[in-house]
């Protein structure tokens, strides 16, 4: 129950601080941390515009898609408190329930007969198959490290201050996990959300067509996903104690919004087709990660 | 007559004749009314029916039979009756031509299996299941190449690479009702006799185990990497029987792996996986192959390319449809994932608990899985986005949604589909009385197998709270109706839209390396090459027949003298 609330409440901060960084590093004033908050706001008060070629399927989409990241935020634990959902392989859950609100997004944008959305939907759907191998090398790795099939039970007997190797994979961990969340959450490198031109976007393009409150229902989902993968990663790196663990928990989704600003405001979008090159070389390293666990 | 059957047969045998009769029931009430149309072949109808029974009658005869000898009857009666369901619309030449390939490659199935058969003869002077046992147990370890051949011919008929050839031909010729069937439990009769070899002998099951999982992981990988590409809807759900073969076989392989090294709660875990697959598998394509077949009734085509907007036009088809296609992915609430995770949970299970040079085999493994996953869903978001939404991409004609008779049998389907993702303890519990025949004992995953019914329950629950929070948000609020945004362009037109091509073209182009290397192809090349150098020999005159057949005899004759 406290893992799901520490994430809405990290959700309600983690675009904001995105953006502050990125604001920061340009010398803007920007706007403040709970603008993207403040927006999605006004999203839910506001009407919506449909196309006459969309069916129900484009106005189940976003409530689906909502509902599946509520139910893989609810499996992640709070140190060696388990999440609302627990089970041996509840990561296996996690990562095919957030494929389910996938699944209907991508056919949302097919739903709209528009060539822009169709190919977001195309990107879209072939990044993120291509990145699941990663999260399950690095889940797979540590379950293998502490011979745990369930995320309570993977974190709860981590031990990550217990040898300076432990510590060490989880870094490298977290380091991979927060590429896979941003590459899940369409950011740089992969796509940038604040392109001007349709045609070199992957999920803005996707959404292109939903408005008012679906819009809303699913930038909130961005944002929770987000928190979501940042809580997975302090997951590595909380202590025994109450109190350190919620200070390492908000330092850790802090440390991730920062760098993620920083790594907006410093790079450029990758060419479309070095995407895939990308990530095949994530899917390298978290092999590599797992073939040293393997050998120990 | 009783020494030839099992007079109290298995939970295994039982299990597969409840998958036969679920899916065959299901498929004639869907072929009633889909066979209307083609009221006026009386002929064809009589023997197609005939057919239709015959088939059934073997299949279920299958599984009960426990004589090597009347396996290959009854198994023979399989195989022609199939045949001739398969070549219902005689009158196209593709439709014979497809019936052919099935018909010689089935029959190469029937040889496999009759030479694995006769080895055992020859040991132990008796085609009974009980002697098989009886000698292997005996003698473990001799009977491998019996073995390998036997599950050789079973994977002939189940289509794992590379003797899936005959499935992305025949399920395209086949009528819908057919292709359901034959995908959804015809092919599983592969499945069964595998099981059942795997009951009967006792060999080194860990170099067995790693084969079955090696071929089983690339057929998943094939079959769902070629299906992307299709543009024929049936076609595309052909090769997709090919991936979930391979997921079922590497739930196979798995489990022999583990059995041989004694670790008996993976072993459970990848059988049991394995068997519910097979279940699931017969329910989702049988539902896909049936609404494929009212979209070729309806718009008179299969090419994706010329489909579109289908979902307003038929939404009861649509929807059972995209039930399936959800179920097919392994997504939770539906039942496709319940048997995945068995599986995944099988190889997380074995990570820490074998050789280092294992552990790489099922690492692969594991991304092997996570990709078909992944790429299912790109395949299926395809099939279902393309052909059911948007416009429609060329003229259509009329089409009205069809009646009772084909919607009951689907929807009875889905409701199974269901079943078995919300209260998945109830189907674990019948597999557990199968898993003492594979020698293994039961699936100890009680959090699991609770767990996922909860979640799967917590998924459709939130979905329609949140689906009644928007309702009573957007209550008072203006909702307009208009054209998609075009992004500034005013003249939109349904050709604009992207097509099945263009969805996969990102996709296609990273893995044009694979996809053109051709691997099956080039090797089939090579081999019609060879065997053309020896087309002199089919000269047309009867007087060289003739003389082959007393060469044959002949040598056969000097050969027993020689050998004796």
């Amino acid at each position: 129950m406290l893992s799901i609330l520490l994430i809405f409440a990290a959700a309600l901060f983690f675009s904001g601080i995105i953006v502050r960084t990125k604001s920061v590093c340009a010398g803007r004033r920007g706007p403040g941390v709970f603008q993207p908050i403040k927006d999605v706001a006004r999203l839910f008060r506001k009407g919506a515009v449909y196309s006459t070629a969309t069916t129900a399927i484009f106005k189940a989409a976003p409530v689906i898609y909502m509902a599946s990241l509520l139910m893989a935020a609810a499996c992640v634990p709070f140190g060696n408190m388990p999440g609302l959902i627990s089970f041996e392989g509840d990561f296996v859950f996690f990562a095919y329930v957030l494929s389910l609100g996938k699944f209907f997004c991508i056919i949302a944008a097919l739903d709209t007969a528009s060539s822009f959305e169709g190919m977001g939907a195309s990107r879209e759907s072939l990044y993120s198959m291509l990145a699941e191998p990663v999260f399950f090398l690095v889940m797979g790795s540590i379950a293998l490290l502490t011979g745990n099939t369930s995320f309570a039970g993977i974190f709860a007997s981590l031990q990550t201050y217990g040898s300076f190797f432990n510590f060490g994979t989880a870094l490298v961990m977290a380091v991979l996990l927060l590429l896979v969340a941003m590459i899940e959450n369409s950011r740089l490198p992969i796509d940038d959300p604040k392109t001007h031109l349709e045609l070199t976007m992957v999920h803005e393009v996707m959404i292109l067509d939903n408005s008012g409150f679906d819009l809303g229902l699913i930038l909130s989902a961005g944002y929770i996903k987000f928190a979501m993968y940042g809580a997975i990663i302090a997951n590595l790196f909380l202590c025994g104690s109450f109190a350190g663990s919620i200070a390492i928990f908000t330092l850790v989704q802090l440390l991730c919004a920062v760098a993620i600003g920083l790594t907006e405001s410093f790079m450029a979008r990758f060419r479309m087709n070095h995407n895939p090159e990308f990530i095949f070389s994530l899917s390298a390293a978290a092999f590599l990660i797992l073939f040293t666990i393997v050998n120990l | 007559m009783t020494e030839y059957f099992y007079t109290a047969p298995d939970a295994l045998s039982l299990w597969f004749i409840a998958i036969i009769v679920i899916v065959f029931t299901a498929g004639a009430f869907y072929g009633a009314d889909y066979l209307k149309a083609y009221r006026s072949h009386k002929r064809e109808l009589r023997l197609h029916v005939f057919n239709y029974i015959a088939v059934f009658a073997s299949m279920i005869a299958l599984p009960l039979i426990s004589n090597a000898l009347v396996f290959l009857v009854a198994w023979e009666i399989m195989a022609l009756g199939s045949y001739f369901l398969i070549i219902f619309e005689s009158w196209k030449s593709d439709t014979i031509k497809a019936g052919l390939n099935f018909f010689i490659q089935s029959h190469i199935s029937v040889v496999l299996l009759t030479i694995g058969f006769l080895m055992m003869y020859s040991k132990t002077g008796s085609f009974d299941f009980a002697a098989i046992k009886a000698y292997s147990s005996a003698n473990p370890g001799t009977c491998g190449w019996p073995f390998a051949l036997i599950c050789m011919g079973f994977a002939v008929k189940a289509g794992f690479v590379p003797f899936h050839t005959w499935l992305p031909v025949a399920h395209p010729a086949a009528p819908a009702h057919i292709s359901g069937v034959m995908s959804g439990v015809i092919i599983k009769i592969g499945i069964y006799g595998i099981f059942r070899a795997i009951t009967l002998f006792n060999i080194d099951f860990t170099v067995a185990g790693a084969i079955i999982l090696a071929v089983a992981a690339i057929s998943g990988l094939y079959g769902v990497m070629m299906a992307i590409v299709q543009h024929n809807l049936k076609k595309l759900l052909a090769y997709h029987s090919i991936e979930n073969i391979g997921i079922i076989g590497m739930g196979i392989g798995l489990g022999c792996m583990a059995r041989g090294m004694g670790l008996d709660n993976v072993a459970s875990l990848a059988f049991a996986g394995a068997l519910l697959h097979t279940f699931n598998h017969a329910l989702f394509k049988s539902s896909l192959f049936f609404t494929a077949g009212n979209v070729y009734q309806a718009a008179h085509t299969l090419n994706v390319e010329h489909l579109g907007g289908l979902f307003r036009r038929l939404p009861v088809t649509g929807l059972f449809f995209l039930v399936a296609a959800v179920a097919i992915c392994g997504l939770p609430p539906m039942n496709g994932f319940v048997s995945e995770l068995m599986i995944y949970l099988g190889l997380f299970g074995s990570l820490g608990n074998m050789a280092a040079a294992s552990q790489l085999g099922i690492t692969a493994a594991i991304v092997a899985l996570v990709l078909i996953g992944g790429l299912a869903i790109l395949c299926f978001t395809k099939a279902f986005g393309i052909v059911f939404l948007g416009e429609s991409r060329s003229e259509l004609p009329e089409m009205k949604e069809f009646g009772a008779l084909r919607n009951v049998p689907l929807g009875i389907l889905a409701a199974i589909m269901l079943s078995v993702g919300l209260c998945p303890g109830f189907y674990v519990g019948l597999i557990n009385n199968i898993l003492p025949e594979l020698e293994c004992t039961a699936v100890a995953i009680p959090r699991t197998i609770s767990g996922i019914g909860i979640a799967s329950a917590c998924v459709i629950g939130i979905s329609l709270l949140l689906a009644l929070i928007r309702r009573i948000a957007t209550r008072k609020r203006t909702i307009t109706e208009g054209e998609t945004w075009g992004c500034g362009y005013t003249v939109p037109s349904p050709k604009l839209q992207y097509t099945a091509t263009s969805f996969v073209k990102t996709y296609a182009k990273t893995f044009s390396g694979v996809l053109k290397s051709g691997f099956i192809d080039k090797a089939a090349d090579a081999y019609i090459r060879f065997t053309g150098r020896f087309a002199f020999l089919q000269n047309g005159r009867l007087q060289s027949y003739i003389l082959y057949g007393i060469v044959f005899i002949v040598v056969t004759i000097l050969l027993t003298f020689v050998l004796c």
